[in-house]
């Protein structure tokens, strides 16, 4: 075990918060499999979770190596109560609605190519992980505006749907582009220096979908709901998590 | 000249077949797809609780690989003058069978090692024939599918030997598994070729090339020493080696509860079909969208005519 770096702390954090929010979308994701609404969709959203689900895997192993204290990625994923998790609430509701499903998608997409963009652009223990999850992402969200496209200018019934999605998750962006302490004592960018970056990367897909931009009140979180990068989760994550964790911790100190 | 005379020939999509030969494999290709399709559902339900991230990634990779295999064998159905729409509807009325193994139930964690072990181990010996079945399509296609089935039989093995050789509790896991999957894995080759009055047709058309209780030998002879390797028994106390016949001796199946199984009286019939129905009622309205748009975009490009 080797002595923490400075900043390693701060790192970990971050990266931990990175992860959750990987793990818990490819989660919600394998719900899909086998309910998409054609055998080709049913192949992307796979797609889509084993790629989230690899970040989450890439990045705890990096959280693990900076703590040295012997954790693994199944440590991780599996011996955290919904309170030890730092995802941000945005990912962590149920998404069985496809119009939720993509809109869910564009906006997190959007932001994880900006955040995985930074990481892979300079020097840190996330570097290799960012730099494959950039490629990823880049196709996460090009697969959301598709189909926003699509569902916002399809049909009357698709486009309403897909209005709705949208000002359901809307207010859910705020929490992405908050300040967050932990990105800025890793040296990583503050959120809110995102927010162009990100909005840039929505607005447009959302406007040729002819659906309207909810209030852009984004990077102001009065009001807005937030808390999950301290814990603070909805009850869906508890859930969520007792159907993941429990074969696992049914069985402890198994190896699988 | 009839299909399967000249076996090293394949019949092509835009070659002259009889009706019967085209009939056969259309019934044959749709409950292959269908299966592939319908066997996402049990491995499904376990990739929201995989017991670590790695498993949790295996299966969902397998899982996204049947989909792909349903698009394949559907593809290769419509060279054959059908849609897929038409054999979905014929699935979700009834009207076309799926493989009956997927109406047993997945209860623990190890029926994923076991489907992955015996069922995929089973479909193996039933496809690798069917590489070189008479019909290209459907042959190359299961080029491809034979590769990807071989990587999970071997992912299902090394779950249940991991199982296996963990605590009592995964031990015991593994070895119900393995008691509930054996006999449904054995009827996954058919009725006894006495009761198989197609299989001489096919065989002729070389869209077979064994029959339904040459394969199930074949499965069994490949199992036995696997199981003794896993460290689990077999739930059949007929099993012994047949010195003279140079094959594996076993019990006869249930084939009373294949004919229950395969009527729909299975223990999950109704719930895999309502599954996959509802799954397609549910996204009608985005496959609509996905149409409605197609036709706004071609409309505004001008030389293009909007797709069917």
């Amino acid at each position: 075990m080797s002595t923490p770096a400075p900043g390693s702390d701060a790192t970990a954090t971050y990266l931990l918060g990175l992860a959750d929010d990987a793990l818990v979308t490819a989660q919600r994701l394998g719900w899909w499999v086998s309910r998409a609404p054609e055998l080709e969709e049913d192949v992307a959203l796979a797609n889509i979770g084993l790629d989230q689900l690899g970040q989450a895997r890439g990045l705890y192993t990096v959280v693990c190596d900076l703590e040295g204290a012997g954790r693994t990625e199944d440590d991780l994923a599996y011996l955290r109560d919904a309170s030890d998790f730092r995802n941000v609430l945005l990912v962590e509701r149920p998404q069985e609605d496809f119009a939720v499903c993509v809109v869910r998608m564009l906006l997190l997409a959007a932001w994880q190519s900006e955040v995985y963009a930074a990481l892979a652009s300079r020097e840190g223990p996330a570097r290799g992980v960012a730099a494959k999850a950039v490629k990823e992402v880049a196709y996460h969200l090009d697969h959301a505006a598709q189909w926003v496209l699509r569902l916002g200018d399809g049909t009357a019934l698709s486009h309403e749907r897909a209005q709705a999605a949208l000002d359901a998750e809307w207010p859910f962006l705020a929490e992405l582009l908050e300040p967050d302490p932990a990105a800025v004592a890793a040296g990583h960018p503050d959120p809110p220096s995102l927010r162009e970056a990100v909005l840039a990367r929505i607005v447009p897909v959302l406007t040729a979908a002819t659906l309207v931009v909810p209030e852009q009140s984004t990077g102001q979180p009065t009001g807005q709901p937030t808390g999950g990068r301290r814990g603070h989760h909805t009850e869906h994550l508890t859930d969520l998590l007792a159907e993941m964790q429990q074969v696992a911790r049914a069985h402890p100190g198994a190896t699988w | 000249m009839e299909p399967g005379t000249d076996r090293s020939a394949t019949v092509e999509p835009r070659d002259p077949m009889p009706d019967g030969y085209r009939r056969t494999l259309v019934r044959q290709i749709a409950q292959h797809a269908h299966s592939e399709i319908i066997g996402m559902q049990p491995e499904g339900e376990w990739i929201a609780c995989a017991p670590s991230l790695r498993r949790k990634a295996i299966l969902m990779a397998k899982v996204q690989d049947e989909a792909g295999h349903g698009l394949y064998l559907y593809a290769a159905a419509e060279t054959l003058g059908t849609s897929r729409d038409d054999l979905l509807e014929a699935l979700h009325t009834g009207r076309q069978k799926y493989s009956s193994i997927f109406n047993y139930p997945t209860l623990t964690w190890a029926d994923v090692g076991a489907i992955g072990w015996l069922v995929d181990g089973a479909a193996i010996v039933n496809q690798v024939p069917l590489c070189r079945c008479s019909y290209g399509p459907y042959a190359r296609a299961m080029v491809r599918i034979c590769k990807e089935e071989s990587f999970h039989q071997r992912q299902g093995f090394e779950i249940l030997h991991t199982l296996s050789h963990g605590t009592p509790e995964q031990h015991a896991m593994a070895q119900d598994a393995v008691d509930r999957f054996w006999w449904p894995s054995l009827m996954m080759f058919g009725p006894p070729d006495a009761d198989s009055p197609n299989t001489g047709q096919s065989m002729a058309w070389g869209i077979k090339r064994f029959t339904n209780d040459e394969l199930r030998q074949r499965f069994v002879d490949i199992a036995v020493p696997q199981a003794e390797a896993l460290g689990l028994t077999l739930p059949d106390p007929e099993l012994r080696w047949d010195e003279e016949r140079g094959h594996w001796h076993f019990g006869t199946p249930d084939f009373s509860e294949l004919a229950e199984v395969v009527a729909g009286r299975g223990p999950l019939n109704a719930q895999r079909l309502a599954h996959r129905i509802r799954a397609h009622e549910d996204g009608a309205w985005v496959r609509e969208a996905a149409a409605a748009h197609a036709a706004k975009r071609a409309a505004r490009t001008p030389g293009q005519e909007p797709a069917a």
